[in-house]
């Protein structure tokens, strides 16, 4: 127990305690520990400071503290009473005090040892500090490799080979389009031999229309996008033309900081189109109420916390909830700072509408999707600034209604990272350029960190929302400044994407080795492809697409796909107009997922099986998980189980012999060639079934019943049931639930 | 071969510790597995630092009402305010308090007294009056420990629930549920350690959001598992029609085989812990209509519960599976009925909504009690806040109605830890305000962890920088008093 405390504590930053040779970093080595047992009483927060001690300034933690005493004297452990304290034996004298249970590891105290021995000296925390390219080092492969290669040098491992063809075409396909590829497509590639036979892939992949779809996913669930209001109603709403904008802004490669500036302030750019209105539709994606009896005061309050929050952790990986109550106990974020970034955002011409059930509340915008632009339009709702500013001021303890009249905030950015650009306008379009100037620390970093976890399933800083005091120092610094410098250079999420997919650490086997397992259990380091179970949208559309039954269509209003009966009637409030789910008729069932509507308080029960959030607050990362529900979904929801019926009848359809088939059947869902042991594993258990179903008729007829379209008459039914739970078998393989 | 396998096995050990000390896998499935788990933890998908001390209780069956009801009419007897019928109530006792929009216009506040008898029931004290329309309940006096000075912040449905069921307002945070199956695991290897059950009402209903059974910013695992009324109890449990239970067999040993080659080739511990959820599941198949067939119930007892225990998605019947979930040790049994919500008639409204659950809920005491489960079984009984006593709407000498009232309401606890037969906490004269003992929903989460042998200050997690606990962030205390 003990044991592994301490191995959570060295893996926490740096997955090898730090050898005795190494300088110890105050930012990547003593920060953390002093943030978590010490800041709580003795940092940046004054009404909760206890003693008068700061440790979280060199001028604090150097000076004299209560009794007189030096604290930490640099390189003096003896004349260090921080350090007489840590060691100290009396229950009432020891720091931290047992009380609060964060008393310190030994690992961790002899950090701080060295760490005084050697001038216990202060850094800026590393986030806050503008990113330097830094040098890259020498070495083979792109810059990234260079990097990832150091690291992995130093910590004594070696990278793994590169993958088979099969798998790393079916891993970059998935990863960039969000499907599996086609057989042909495999067949070109495993045929292609020239050197950038890969590259061409990869270029393919990127200009296809399907990449803006994958794209938009993680950026949905940043802006917390639904098709209703959530709350006691849940009244549908009308923001899918804002979904469609972002699948577009992904596809047309809009630079990414026109696409912020537009999401924060599209409506303040002088001409505004109507589609850069649209796309402040980001700012009004939260939660509304219209309950009877909900006072508008504090509900447009929370309305413009939930965009400070949201702008807070997707724009700048900060956690901004602390802040409405009371000053950040870690991160010297203040309440006026949390108070001065809801003032660019409180001053639109919304109002509160209690038991109303418009689909839009003003502001809106009449606009038809930008996807399909002939289609009809729709009233979206968006920002429009008000003529005059609210005045703003703190709230006492974050209370709607307890404004404190002494101290009115100024629209600014956090003091902590700056000031407003010179020249720039007051209102969001200023916060907006701010956001996306260099004197911004944090936006490119976060932004390629978040792209890094899509594609190698883990942050380079692994807390994604949480860049401050108290998020984990990221495992490659100079990598990450680099990428967020190159990324700045032209704000190209698809050159940032190219540059990871077509790396060689991209490109290594996915295989877990044993030497990897003991050094780095996490594979934080990338000594292997790290294999991840695909998302819920992954899993639902790879059967889909390789039954054959995927509608490619492009944007447009949400569909229903059947979900089982009852689902919203169950729980859903008399007066909402989404208490009744009516499926969707034809090739409606067979969208890509994110077109499926999602209802805040009853999502699609797939999608939350699968881990995707409900979408009422801004989520930057899912985090897997491994169910006994998930088993279920995958072998018994209706549509999955037509999928197997389908990839069945294109088994039945396919040329050659039974071997011929399943082959073809194993590829069309894992792109890999199945080995001769797994075919006749297949092949047995068909045969099995077969026979089984041979006797039983009735069983066929009522077997092939899921689902709502039509197989082809002229195939016989005893054979197309038994491939069916073939499929099936396929469809719940690990290889084909997992990307490896 | 079996090299191999003792690798793989020895790989899982380590992530299954890993896993563990992050708060990692809940329902671990196949035998080596649970026993692997069984070696390092008493607890299966539970931290090994819980229970903190030894618990009274193994598990909570908590009993929602939905919509909030009226204490004034239920628990809370105030004989003398019949004297004050249309009244206005003393701006002294209103106060400054903050009003709903549906009141908050209203230009005076009539005294509405109950219009149903109470009756006293004797109990460890001076007895317990509880109203007519809840006889069989208060027929368990000695049973239960009637709160009646409760609080909450909150005066809005939503907000509400959320906070009476997650301790914060705000959606995002794990439920009480959740935070239980993450801090002491699972108790049975073939069914969830968290199960939601609900019930519809006979009163205005308001919406029920899947996030009040979420994991929160736990591991998803932890979510509450939605039972349904329906053919399928759990989410697609049920193979397809056509399919038999030896074919179900057949399709999961050729996923095995293959999925144990897979295993092999890439080393990845997680291929078996993934096997293992199917053959949960595969279990799950055949333990939960197990668990929902009543056939071996006694007539007796289904008479105890009264006739709609045979109506799945009953009160009655969700009440009765909760006897047959605790006895199968599911960890957090949870029950919401809805329906509470009685603005426009107490009057028509109240008897018909606790005719829904009067009878079932004195049976389930009962049932508990009879098979020594009541002991070990922490039952808790509340909506998330009061009922005003002034009327919304007419007031006559047969009709009104109330608004939602947070500065006071009344629940109760019963069962594992918890001294039967006493009261605690009161209000003032009009049940506005509370006169002594007041107890936040902090406090109430606080006593309920408590007597799971856990210390609510120590159950934390990590996120976003700081250590999130169920119980907030001000100090929120034990309700020693009620304790055994």
């Amino acid at each position: 127990m003990h044991y592994r405390f301490i191995l959570l504590v060295i893996f926490g930053w740096g997955l090898t305690p730090v050898p005795a040779a190494e300088r110890i970093s105050y930012n990547r080595d003593i920060r953390p520990i002093l943030s978590d047992k010490c800041f709580a009483c003795h940092g940046f927060d004054a009404k909760h400071r206890k003693a008068e001690l700061r440790l979280d300034t060199a001028e604090g933690a150097h000076g004299k503290g209560e009794s007189g005493v030096v604290v930490i004297t640099p390189g003096n452990l003896q004349g260090s009473e921080l350090w007489h304290r840590i060691l100290e034996k009396d229950e009432q004298e020891i720091m931290p005090p047992p009380e609060t249970h964060k008393s310190l590891s030994e690992v961790e105290k002899d950090l701080i040892r060295r760490w005084i021995e050697a001038g216990a000296s202060y850094e800026q925390h590393w986030s806050f500090v503008p990113p330097v390219r830094p040098a890259v080092p020498a070495g083979s492969g792109n810059a990234l490799d260079a990097f990832i290669l150091e690291r992995l040098k130093s910590a004594g491992l070696a990278p793994s080979p590169q993958t088979d063809k099969e798998t790393l075409l079916r891993r970059v396909t998935l990863d960039l389009i969000g499907l599996p590829p086609t057989i042909e497509e495999l067949n070109i590639f495993l045929a292609d031999s020239a050197t950038d036979a890969y590259e061409k892939q990869v270029d393919r992949l990127l200009n296809s229309p399907r990449y803006g779809e994958r794209m938009a996913v993680g950026w949905l669930d940043a802006a917390r996008y639904g098709d209703t209001n959530g709350y006691l109603h849940d009244l549908l709403r009308t923001g899918w033309p804002w979904r469609d904008w972002v699948i577009k802004a992904f596809n047309e490669g809009k630079p990414f900081d026109q696409f912020v500036i537009e999401q924060v302030a599209g409506d303040l750019i002088p001409g505004a189109t109507p589609e850069q209105i649209l796309a402040t539709a980001f700012c009004r994606n939260h939660l509304i109420t219209g309950e009877g009896g909900t006072l508008a005061a504090e509900y447009l309050n929370e309305y413009a916390a939930d965009r400070v929050q949201t702008v807070g952790t997707a724009f700048l990986g900060l956690t901004f909830n602390c802040c409405r109550c009371h000053d950040h106990k870690f991160d010297p974020l203040k309440q006026d700072d949390f108070y001065s970034l809801q003032a660019y955002f409180n001053s639109i011409t919304e109002k509160h509408l209690e038991n109303n059930s418009a689909s839009a509340y003003p502001p809106a915008i009449e606009i038809a999707s930008p996807l399909v632009p002939q289609g009809q339009k729709v009233s979206v709702m968006v920002m429009q600034e008000a003529p005059t500013p609210t005045p703003t001021f703190v709230l006492t303890r974050g209370q709607y209604d307890q404004p404190d009249k002494q101290r009115p905030v100024s629209r600014r950015p956090p003091q902590v990272l700056g000031v407003p650009l010179e020249a720039t306008p007051s209102d969001r379009m200023g916060l907006a350029m701010w956001l996306v100037s260099t004197q911004n620390p944090l936006l490119a970093r976060v932004t390629v960190n978040r792209l890094w976890q899509q594609i190698f399933g883990s942050g380079i800083v692994k807390s994604l929302d949480d860049f401050g005091v108290q998020g984990e120092f990221p495992s490659h610094p100079e990598l990450l400044d680099w990428l967020a410098v190159e990324f700045r250079e032209g704000w190209s999420v698809r050159h940032i994407m190219r540059l990871m997919v077509t790396s060689a650490t991209y490109r290594q086997s996915s295989r877990v080795r044993e030497d990897c397992l003991a050094k780095d259990p996490e594979n934080r380091l990338l000594a292997r492809f790290p294999r991840q179970r695909l998302t819920a949208e992954e899993i639902r559309d790879q059967a889909l697409f390789a039954s054959g039954l995927l509608v490619e269509e492009m944007g447009g209003p949400p569909v229903f796909p059947r979900q089982p009966d009852g689902l919203w009637e169950e729980r859903g409030n008399e007066g909402s107009n989404t208490r009744v789910y009516t499926p969707s008729q034809g090739s409606a069932l067979y969208r890509r997922s994110l077109y499926t509507f999602l209802k805040r308080t009853a999502p699609p029960p797939w999608m939350s099986i699968f881990d995707a959030p409900d979408r009422t607050s801004c989520a930057v990362r899912r985090i897997p998980t491994n169910t006994p529900l998930q088993a279920l979904a995958v072998l018994n929801e209706e549509q999955s189980l037509e999928c197997a019926k389908f990839l069945a009848v294109r088994a039945l359809q396919d040329p050659g012999t039974t071997e011929d088939r399943l082959r073809t059947l194993v590829r069309r869902v894992t792109a890999r060639t199945p080995s001769a042991t797994d075919l006749q594993t297949l092949q047995a258990g068909l045969a099995s079934i077969l026979a089984r179903y041979k006797a039983a008729p009735d069983d066929v007829v009522l077997l092939l019943k899921q689902g709502a379209r039509e197989t082809p008459a002229d195939l016989n039914p005893t054979e197309l049931a038994a491939w069916m739970l073939v499929a099936s078998t396929v469809l719940n393989l690990d290889q084909s639930l997992v990307r490896n | 071969m079996q090299n191999i396998h003792d690798h793989l096995f020895n790989i899982n050990r380590r992530q299954i510790l890993k896993g563990a000390a992050a708060g990692g896998l809940a329902m671990l499935g196949s035998t080596a597995l649970s026993q692997l788990m069984a070696a390092e933890s008493p607890q299966p998908g539970g931290r090994t630092e819980f229970p903190n001390f030894p618990p009274k209780a193994k598990r909570v069956i908590y009993l929602y009402q939905e919509g909030a009801p009226s204490q004034l009419d239920t628990y809370d007897h105030k004989p003398e305010l019949q004297a004050m019928f249309n009244k206005d109530l003393p701006d002294s006792v209103r106060g400054t308090q903050r009003l709903t929009g549906m009141t908050s216009g209203m230009t005076r506040f009539p005294v509405a007294p109950s219009i149903f008898k109470f009756e006293r029931h004797s109990n460890q004290e001076d007895g317990l009056w509880v109203s007519e329309l809840l006889r069989n309940t208060g027929e368990m006096a000695n049973e239960l420990c009637v709160i009646k000075s409760m609080i909450t912040e909150q005066i809005n449905h939503g907000p509400g629930v959320t906070f009476m069921q997650t301790g914060h307002q705000l959606v995002g945070r794990p439920s009480v549920g959740a935070w239980l199956s993450y801090g002491l695991g699972s108790a049975n290897a073939n069914l969830p350690a968290f199960v939601v059950m609900i019930s519809q009402g006979r009163g205005q209903m308001q919406a029920l959001f899947s996030h009040l059974w979420g994991a929160g910013f736990l591991p998803g695992e932890h979510q509450g598992v939605q039972f349904r009324a329906a053919a399928d109890p759990v989410l697609f449990l049920n193979d397809p029609k056509g399919m038999r239970r030896e074919d179900r067999r057949k399709v999961l040993d050729m996923i095995s085989e293959m999925n144990h080659r897979e295993a092999q080739a890439n080393g990845d511990s997680e291929v078996l812990a993934r096997m293992a959820q199917y053959e949960m599941a595969y279990r799950m198949q055949a333990s939960v209509p197990e668990l929902t067939d009543f056939k071996n119930e006694t007539e007796s007892t289904l008479e105890m519960y009264g006739p709609d225990v045979r109506k799945p998605g009953t009160y009655a019947y969700n009440c009765l599976m909760a006897r047959r979930m605790a006895e199968r040790g599911v960890r957090f049994i949870q029950l919401y009925h809805r329906g509470w919500d009685h603005h426009g008639s107490v009057v028509r409204d109240l008897p018909l909504q606790c005719q829904d659950v009067d009878r079932a809920q004195a049976a389930l005491l009962k049932d508990l009690r009879q098979r020594g489960l009541l002991d070990e079984t922490l039952v808790v009984w509340g909506g998330e806040f009061g009922r005003t006593v002034y009327c919304q709407g007419e007031l006559t000498a047969t009709q009104y109605g109330r608004d939602h009232h947070p500065r006071c309401f009344s629940m109760w606890l019963a069962g594992g830890g918890i001294k039967g037969g006493i009261s605690y906490g009161q209000t003032d004269e009009f049940s506005y305000n509370v006169a002594v003992n007041p107890v936040s929903v902090h406090d109430l989460h606080a006593t309920m962890l408590h007597c799971l042998g856990i210390d609510h200050s120590r159950l934390t997690y990590k996120t976003q920088g700081l250590d999130m606990k169920l119980t907030g962030v001000e100090p929120a205390k034990v309700l020693k008093g009620i304790l055994t």
